[in-house]
């Protein structure tokens, strides 16, 4: 590690003491102030799926539904999918600490273009205030994957506003992808070389090339289906010649990818804390790096088993299968590798450690239900069911989410200048492993025995479950608003942060925390490799809040 | 509490012992992590004063290890999976045909013999049952749990699966596909029952004619006959016998006339002309029900019968 030793600043020399005026805010073009505005934002959108959510899961609570009408119900799982997905999960990671964060590791002043970063948020805010307007007004009914002839012809939701939100917040997904992937290749500092890229680096790369490569196939589908829609141009409509398989090829064409948009940036957030926490190298980085590549590239190759029932050609499904199962190689090298790290390590159990522990927990579950539905026989009877539902919730909200959080955590004294208080750190990542399982594991069980995802009532035998899920609803939710509390606490009350409050090796924590608006005083020359941890000198516990 | 699924149709066993095997491979590697990761936890924690020893700095060995056995594991279970797909997705010869159309938000079930109910199908115990489904407006999907077969029903296609139920029995039949407001109301019951119950029920709902006899009133009715039945000029291929076998068309390639390619004819006359014929037949597309179409095709399926006999 560098001994390059950066006095404690006054926060008044810091990126966020420059001017404190909302002008200096929403006009900003440095890449730590528009990555506050994208934490502020996609909160906001997270706690509208998140109340979505509440209200389904009160309506299962009895076989006949809670809500009074069964269209509710419909308009508020696709508006959780909707917000969740594109306004939550898609951009989560990226925007925010991967905004803040590639400048600072690769030791640049900021983003290649900071003027297309500021219009990505923009674009973002527009795209997300339409589709507001669209649920708020009456919602949408159709699911997040809006199939024709049911988005098209029958469905008299807002379709249209709600298609031109997504398509919009979609070119903000491009412009930052597009920002990352110059950034990464031209901004770098002297001597920080492609193997020394930390893997947060190359996770951000792997999800710009397919920001960039996969959102256009999304925008055109969506194009194609406002037009059969308004116009009665029949891409998909079999009454007119077309073709509804094409529609659901072009969508997960997208859609699979974007599950993968999803999971890289957790799997480079968790690939940080990991070797910070065991105080101890990354255990394969090499493999760890090809797999976020290799897994980028495949992804592109495994659509088709969203549609293993849907009446694909069944050859075409038997080399999904395939691709699929390979796809899963390169995540499983990586939960190996993540365990392989902390083996003879020095483990601290803060609270970023305590989540990124339980990412590798659930996500090996998701990772694994993921064998099953990868399995042809196996994936007719569970698809559609809420086998599926629990597999991508423990993929993307206890793996995901909980990676968003871990981050959250770890970088916030970065972000902020202050520590977070540890005690209630580490109780929300214990509530939050709790609850989630209390809420999804039910699920597995229900998606055996046969309930269909979707439903709004059910037939009775599925009661029990279901309440079991909802009451653990209740406990993830309790988990979910802890942070909501003591993070922005925190700002007013938290002991001040050091340059670098975790004893890490990353170029982002020879900084000030938080940083100057030019992120650095003088441009840094990195002689290190990655993951630069040598054994402690003394083995007890340090004390990094004094 | 009832997690328990009635294992009721050929596929049920097989689909539960892939199911189990894919049970016992997660369970083994989630012991395997979880019991890493909690050996790791306590043996390494920052104040343990355990020696740690040497760090390993080529991790290539162990690297190429576990990919490898991921990798064949995972072929493993790639295979298993799509040996049984792809049976249950093509049908033997023989099977009894039953016509499904979904319609928001019920399942209309028809009967070779003509008999039509609603939400219900009932299936005779050990035999080929095949179900050619169709949708009359969104895409539905035919699901049922306990035989553990299922498929989506496209509106303009023909879709199928089959099955031989094993085990006498009421099973629950879903609409697992997100079709409108009352989708989780689509819902529906099998009958599974013992043969010889079977014809008597049949018997029971009789119908006032078959599906055949039905179709060929329609064939006359909408003029089909006048230029189909192979007499005077000849100004259309004559249908005997064309169902199961291939069709030259007029751009040189060659077609197999199944109900597919049939629906289309009928519907959209242009798209697949003929060789050696002129598209003069119009379309009957959207003036012809679901059903009634279920009907012609089935008489044109038995004239390919009689020339074959």
């Amino acid at each position: 590690m560098s001994s390059t030793v950066i006095d404690r600043r006054e926060i008044a020399e810091s990126y966020l003491g420059e001017k404190f005026t909302l002008r200096s805010w929403l006009l900003t073009t440095d890449h730590k102030r528009i990555a506050v505005l994208f934490l502020i934002t996609i909160t906001g959108f997270f706690f509208v799926g998140g109340i979505a959510a509440a209200f389904m899961r009160w309506n299962l609570l009895v076989p006949e539904g809670m809500l009074r009408s069964d269209e509710t119900y419909n308009r508020l799982f696709t508006m959780h999918g909707v917000i969740m997905v594109w306004f939550f999960l898609v951009p989560s990671i990226p925007v925010t600490l991967g905004n803040f964060c590639i400048p600072l590791m690769i030791g640049a002043r900021d983003l290649a273009f900071p003027k297309i970063n500021l219009m990505s948020w923009y674009l973002f805010v527009t795209g997300g205030i339409i589709e507001l307007y669209a649920m708020f007004v009456g919602g949408v009914d159709v699911g997040w994957t809006f199939y024709p002839t049911l988005s098209t012809n029958y469905s008299n939701g807002f379709i249209l506003l709600s298609v031109l939100g997504v398509f919009m917040s979609g070119f903000s997904s491009i412009a930052t992808g597009l920002n990352f992937i110059v950034t990464i290749h031209t901004l770098r500092a002297p001597g920080m070389t492609w193997t020394r890229l930390p893997v947060f680096i190359w996770s951000h790369y792997s999800v710009s090339v397919l920001y960039v490569l996969a959102t256009p196939v999304l925008a055109m589908t969506l194009a194609l289906l406002f037009f059969e829609r308004l116009f009665g141009v029949g891409p998909f409509d079999p009454q007119l010649g077309g073709d509804l398989i094409l529609f659901q090829h072009l969508f997960w064409f997208y859609s699979h990818p974007a599950v993968y948009i999803m999971i890289l940036p957790g799997f480079g957030v968790i690939s940080e804390i990991i070797p910070c926490f065991s105080h101890k190298r990354l255990f394969g980085y090499e493999f760890v790096v090809w797999a976020s590549i290799a897994i980028a590239v495949i992804s592109f190759f495994v659509w088709g088993h969203h549609m293993f029932v849907s009446g694909q050609s069944l050859y075409a499904s038997v080399v999904f299968s395939l691709m699929s199962y390979a796809v899963a190689v390169p995540s499983a090298i990586k939960v190996f590798n993540w365990v392989g790290t902390m083996h003879k390590g020095f483990i601290r159990f803060d609270a970023p450690m305590l989540y990124a522990i339980g990412f590798i927990g659930l996500f090996t579950s998701g990772g694994l239900t993921g064998l099953w539905l990868a399995c042809l026989a196996a994936d007719v009877h569970l698809s559609q069911t809420y086998f599926v539902v629990a597999h991508f919730h423990y993929v993307m909200v206890g793996g995901m989410v909980s990676a968003f959080f871990g981050g959250l955590h770890f970088w916030w004294p970065k972000i902020t200048g202050r520590l977070y208080p540890e005690m209630w750190g580490r109780a929300a990542a214990l509530i939050i492993f709790i609850g989630f399982n209390m809420t999804f594991a039910p699920q597995y069980i229900l998606g055996y025995t046969g309930m269909p995802r979707r439903y709004a009532s059910y037939p009775p035998k599925f009661q029990v479950l279901n309440v079991m899920s909802s009451a653990g609803a209740s406990v993830l939710a309790l988990g979910y608003l802890l942070p909501l509390f003591y993070l922005p606490w925190s700002l007013f009350r938290g002991p001040r942060a050091t340059a670098n409050p975790w004893d890490a090796t990353g170029l982002e924590w020879q900084t000030s925390s938080p940083p100057p608006t030019t992120n650095f005083y003088a441009t840094p020359v990195v002689t290190w490799e990655p993951y630069d941890y040598k054994p402690p000198e003394r083995l007890e516990q340090r004390d990094y809040h004094g | 509490m009832n997690f328990h699924l009635p294992i009721a149709s050929n596929f049920a066993p097989t689909v539960d012992h892939i199911l189990i095997c894919l049970l016992v491979i997660s369970s083994a590697m989630m012991l395997l992590v979880f019991g890493l990761l909690w050996t790791f936890m306590v043996k390494y924690r920052a104040g343990s004063p355990i020696d740690r020893g040497a760090i390993a700095e080529r991790t290539w060995r162990v690297e190429v290890a576990w990919t490898t056995a991921t990798f064949f594991v995972f072929i493993g279970l790639f295979y298993w999976g799509a040996d049984v797909y792809l049976d249950e997705y093509q049908p033997p010869p023989g099977t009894m045909k039953i016509s499904v159309v979904g319609k928001r938000w019920m399942w209309k079930i028809e009967y070779p013999g003509g008999q039509r109910e609603i939400d219900e199908l009932h299936v005779p115990v050990g035999r080929k049952v095949q179900l050619v489904m169709t949708s009359e407006d969104v895409i539905h999907d035919f699901a049922i749990p306990a035989f553990r077969v299922r498929h989506d029903v496209l509106p303009g296609r023909y879709e199928t699966i089959w099955f031989i139920a094993d085990v006498p029995g009421t099973y629950d039949l879903y609409c697992t596909r997100l079709c409108g407001a009352e989708h989780s109301r689509m819902r529906g019951t099998v009958v599974a029952m013992q043969p010889a119950d079977y014809q008597r029920w049949l018997e029971q709902n009789g119908s006032s004619g078959t599906l055949v006899a039905a179709g060929q009133d329609l064939f006359i009715s909408l003029g089909c006959s006048g230029c189909h039945n192979g007499g005077g000029t000849v100004r259309a291929p004559s249908l005997y016998g064309v169902y199961g076998s291939p069709v030259p068309l007029s751009d040189g390639t060659t077609v197999m006339a199944d109900e597919g390619y049939l629906r289309d004819s009928i519907l959209y006359p242009k798209k697949q002309v003929v060789a050696s014929f002129v598209p003069v037949m119009p379309s009957f597309d959207g003036k012809i029900s679901d059903a009634d179409l279920e009907k012609l095709i089935a008489y044109i399926k038995s004239l390919g019968a009689e020339t074959s006999q």
